[in-house]
């Protein structure tokens, strides 16, 4: 046997659990057992959503017949897990805006908590879409260490 | 609205990020519905590291 240095998988796990907290300032309230809303917004394509991003914004998100401000309901029903020393963590269900006009071009997605103040998650991008009363649906990968949708390797 | 007057086109894309289909029907040069999903293939990956001392 010997000691390797390393994160745990556990913690990785943890991370998406907000099990963790190194510091007092701006903790979020986790001590009920009930999960957090995320929602999912679009960007049109002159929008600046990346690794900065912080929280969600209504700047350059689309508008539409259809669309609501601040994007859908992301479902996330099946518990963070972890496969070798990769945690990872999928919605559960596509993710869906039904009978919507986008006419502005929009390529990316922002993953946020609309219960910690819109704090941001992550951003995903796609190839420049528009939809006319019809139906934009994201579909998620398999999830697991390889291709889940959010994963801490 | 008379179905037989519209025209059906559709479209896809596969690349490293995603595989993308797309369905538009036109009436009389006209678009008057597409639809669009997209299957994503790239996760958000972060990379957990430890500093040695």
């Amino acid at each position: 046997m010997a000691n390797t240095q390393a994160m745990t998988t556990s913690f990785k796990v943890d991370l998406f659990n907000a099990v963790h907290a190194f510091n007092a300032t701006g903790i979020p309230a986790h001590t009920v057992s009930t999960a957090d809303t995320f929602k999912a917004a679009l960007y049109i394509t002159t929008a600046t959503m990346n690794a900065s991003t912080t929280a969600y914004s209504a700047t350059n998100e689309v508008s539409g017949t259809g669309y609501t401000a601040g994007g859908v309901t992301v479902t996330f029903g099946t518990a963070p897990s972890s496969s070798g020393t990769t945690s990872f963590l999928t919605p559960s269900a596509s993710i869906t805006y039904t009978t919507v006009t986008l006419s502005t071009s929009f390529d990316a997605m922002l993953l946020y908590n609309s219960t910690q103040s819109n704090k941001a998650v992550a951003v995903y991008t796609f190839t420049a879409q528009t939809v006319a009363a019809g139906t934009f649906s994201l579909t998620m990968p398999t999830n697991d260490a390889t291709t889940g949708l959010l994963r801490i390797a | 609205m008379d179905e037989s007057l519209l025209e059906k086109r559709e479209g896809s894309l596969d690349n490293d990020n995603e595989t993308t289909t797309w369905v538009e029907y036109w009436l009389e040069g006209e678009l008057v519905h597409r639809s669009v999903h997209v299957q994503l293939k790239r996760a958000v990956v972060s990379f957990g590291e430890t500093a040695e001392f």
